[in-house]
C-alpha cells in the first residue's frame, strides 16, 4: 500500500526546505548529530523515531527555538541563521504544539484570530480607535478565519474559551490557529498524541484535507508509526539524534535499522 | 463551592464592617458618605498604580518593583516641564519620556535577562527603582514641586437638601476619579478589541505559542511597559496635584502591593476592584474602627490607615492566595 501518496504525487514540487548536517548539543548531550534531509513543496513529510530520538529538537531547530551549532538550514533557497521563532513565523512557517500551547483565557475565535495578527498592518493608534483601515482589516481577517473554522468543523465552539474544550478539539484549534497564518510550511508536533482512535482518524483526515485544499507543505512529528505511514509521502527516521532512515513509507518499513530501533535488537 | 467559605466569611465581615456605622447610627449619613467617597477617591489612585503592576506582571511575568519609582519619575517630569510650558504640552511630552524609558528598560534590562529566574528580574527592577529615584532627582531636583491642573481645590458642598450639613466634595478628586475611570475603560477596550491587545493577551497567556504565530515578544514588552509608564504618569499627575510632587510619591507603590495581592497579580479587574476595596476599607477603619479600638484598649489611636491594607492582604493570602480575580495556579507535586 502506498497510501494516498499516489494521487498527490504529481503535485509535489521542488525542495523548499533543506537541512544539511544539522547538529545540536545541550552541554555534553548531542540531541542532533549531523542530520540532513529535505522537504518538497506540497508534500506530507514525517519525522519519526522512538522517545528521545531528537524529533522535537528537530522541529524546534526549524522553528527557530533552538539554533544548531553546526549545519545549515535553507528555506526557499535562502540560508537562515539564528532566526527567532517570530521571524520564522513571519517567513511562512507555522507550528502546532505537542503539549497544547493555546491561549486558554481566550475564545476559540480569538485564538484563531491571533494567528492573523502578523498579517495585520494597521497602526496601533488606528486600532485603538477602531476606525478606517483598522476596521476593514479586522473584517477581512475575520472572513478568512471563519473559512478555517468551517473547514475544521469547529463552528459550534466559536465563542467557547478553549480551556473548556475537550483535548481533541483543542488540538484542532491549535491546528486552526496555525492555519490562520496561511503558512507555506506547517510543522505539526505529535498532532495525534494522547488521542483515541476516532480522534486520530479525524486528525489524519484534517491533515490530508489541509494539504489538498490549501496546498500547505506539512512536516509532522509522530511517535506512533502506524498512523504516519498512511498519510505521509516521505518519512525521516531518527534514533539517538542520528538519521537512520529516509524514504517512502514502504522503504522505511523495510529498513532493517528502523526495525531494530523500534523493536530493539538482541545483542 | 465548599472551599469558598473562608472567602465568603471574610467578605461578610468586611461588608458588615462597611454598613455597621450607618446601621447603628454611629455616623450621620452625610458624614458616612463623605468618608466613603474619600475612600473611593484614594482607592482609584491605588488602582492606577496597581494597574501598572498587573499589566507588566501579566505580559512578562515580571514583578515590576519600579512602578512606584515610575510614578514619581513621571510626576517630576510633568511638574518641571510644566514650569516651562503649558500643561497640555507637558503631559504628552512626559508620556513620550515614559515610552522612551520603557524602550530603554526593555533594551538594557529585560532583553539581556530573558529566560532568567523570576527573582533575577525582580532584583533588576529593584535596581531600576533606585536608579529612577536618584536619576529623577538628579535631572529635575529634589524639592517639592506642584502641578496645577487648574481645578479649584476648595471643596464644594453638595446635596444640602438631602443630608443635614450636606456632603463636602473636592472637585479635583472628582476629576481624578473620572480620568482614572476613563483610562481604565480605555485600556480594557484596547486589550479586548484591538489586534495589539489580543497579541498582548496572547503573550501573557503563553510566550512560546505567541512567538510561534509571529508575535515579537520584545515589541510587546516595550508596548506594555509604555502603557504601564503612561498609567504611572496619570497616577503621578493626579497624586502630585493633590499632595505635591515629592519623594513620598514613590511610596504609594507600597500601598499598591496589598492591592495586587487582594485583586490577583494577573488581573486588571482585580487591580481596580482591589484598589477600591483597600481605599474604602482603610478610610472606614481609620474613621470608624479607630475610635472604638481607642476606647476599648485605651490606645493612643490613629495610624490604622497605615497598616489596615497589609493586614487585609495578609488575610486574603491565607484564604485565597491567588487573589480575588487571579488565575488559580495548580502545581503538580
Amino acid at each position: 500500500m502506498t497510501g494516498p501518496a499516489n494521487g498527490r504525487a504529481q503535485r509535489i514540487g521542488d525542495v523548499i526546505l533543506a537541512l544539511e548536517g544539522v547538529s545540536l548539543a545541550f552541554g555534553g548531550v548531542k540531541a542532533l548529530n549531523g542530520v540532513s534531509f529535505d522537504v518538497r513543496e506540497h508534500e506530507v513529510r514525517a519525522i519519526i523515531g522512538p522517545n528521545g530520538a531528537g524529533k522535537s529538537s528537530m522541529l524546534n531547530v526549524i522553528n527557530g527555538v533552538y539554533h544548531p551549532q553546526e549545519g545549515t538550514i535553507r528555506y526557499l533557497g535562502r540560508e537562515y541563521h539564528d532566526m527567532d521563532p517570530h521571524e520564522v513565523a513571519l517567513s511562512g512557517i507555522a507550528r502546532t504544539f505537542q503539549s497544547l500551547a493555546l491561549f486558554k483565557g481566550m475564545s476559540v475565535l480569538e485564538n484563531i484570530m491571533s494567528g492573523r495578527n502578523l498579517k495585520m498592518r494597521s497602526n496601533i493608534l488606528l486600532q485603538a480607535l477602531g476606525i478606517g483601515p483598522a476596521l476593514r482589516e479586522e473584517i477581512e481577517h475575520r472572513a478568512v478565519v471563519e473559512g478555517i473554522i468551517d473547514f475544521l468543523e469547529i463552528q459550534a465552539y466559536r465563542k467557547t474559551p478553549v480551556g473548556r474544550l475537550p483535548y481533541g478539539l483543542q488540538k484542532r484549534v491549535d491546528l486552526a490557529r496555525a492555519l490562520a497564518m496561511e503558512p507555506r510550511i506547517l510543522l505539526l508536533d505529535e498532532p495525534m498524541a494522547g488521542m483515541n482512535m476516532e480522534e486520530k482518524q479525524d486528525m489524519c483526515r484534517f491533515i490530508l484535507d489541509v494539504n489538498d485544499h490549501y496546498g500547505t507543505t506539512i512536516v509532522l512529528i509522530e511517535h506512533d508509526m502506524s498512523v504516519v505511514m498512511d498519510i505521509s509521502d516521505r518519512v525521516v527516521v531518527l534514533d539517538y539524534g542520528k538519521k537512520i532512515g529516509d524514504g517512502t513509507p514502504d522503504e522505511v518499513r523495510a529498513n532493517q535499522a528502523v526495525i531494530d530501533a523500534y523493536l530493539g535488537v538482541s545483542h | 463551592m465548599k472551599k469558598n467559605w473562608p472567602v465568603l466569611l471574610l467578605g461578610a465581615v468586611l461588608l458588615i464592617g462597611l454598613v455597621l456605622p450607618l446601621a447603628t447610627g454611629a455616623s450621620a449619613p452625610g458624614f458616612y458618605i463623605e468618608v466613603l467617597l474619600g475612600g473611593l477617591m484614594a482607592g482609584v489612585l491605588y488602582s492606577l498604580v496597581a494597574l501598572g503592576f498587573a499589566l507588566i506582571f501579566k505580559a512578562s511575568g515580571v514583578f515590576n518593583f519600579a512602578q512606584g519609582a515610575m510614578v514619581l519619575f513621571a510626576a517630576l517630569a510633568v511638574a518641571r516641564l510644566g514650569e516651562q510650558m503649558p500643561l497640555w504640552a507637558a503631559i504628552p511630552l512626559g508620556m513620550a519620556i515614559m515610552v522612551a524609558l520603557a524602550w530603554l528598560i526593555e533594551r538594557l534590562v529585560l532583553r539581556p535577562l530573558v529566560n532568567q529566574e523570576a527573582i533575577a528580574l525582580f532584583m533588576a527592577t529593584l535596581g531600576v527603582t533606585f536608579f529612577l529615584d536618584g536619576f529623577g532627582q538628579t535631572v529635575w531636583g529634589s524639592d517639592i514641586y506642584s502641578i496645577e491642573l487648574g481645578i479649584a481645590k476648595e471643596p464644594v458642598m453638595v446635596l444640602q437638601s438631602v443630608f443635614q450639613g450636606g456632603i463636602l466634595v473636592n472637585k479635583e478628586d472628582f476629576f481624578a476619579a473620572v480620568v482614572a475611570a476613563a483610562l481604565v475603560a480605555g485600556l480594557a477596550l484596547f486589550f479586548q478589541m484591538t489586534p495589539t491587545g489580543r497579541a498582548l493577551r496572547a503573550v501573557a497567556d503563553d510566550h512560546q505559542a505567541a512567538q510561534s504565530i509571529g508575535i515579537p515578544l520584545n515589541r510587546m514588552w516595550v508596548i506594555v511597559w509604555s502603557v504601564a509608564g503612561i498609567v504611572a504618569l496619570v497616577a503621578g499627575v493626579i497624586w502630585g496635584a493633590k499632595l505635591g510632587v515629592q519623594f513620598s510619591l514613590s511610596q504609594v507603590a507600597l500601598k499598591a502591593l496589598p492591592v495586587v495581592i487582594l485583586g490577583g497579580f494577573t488581573s486588571i479587574t482585580g487591580a481596580i476592584v482591589g484598589g477600591l476595596i483597600i481605599g474604602v476599607g482603610e478610610k472606614m477603619a481609620e474613621v470608624f474602627l479607630g475610635p472604638i479600638l481607642v476606647k476599648a484598649f485605651d490606645l493612643a489611636g490613629g495610624g490604622i490607615e497605615n497598616w489596615f491594607a497589609y493586614v487585609l492582604a495578609l488575610l486574603f493570602l491565607l484564604v485565597r492566595p491567588e487573589g480575588l480575580f487571579g488565575e488559580k495556579h495548580i502545581d503538580r507535586v
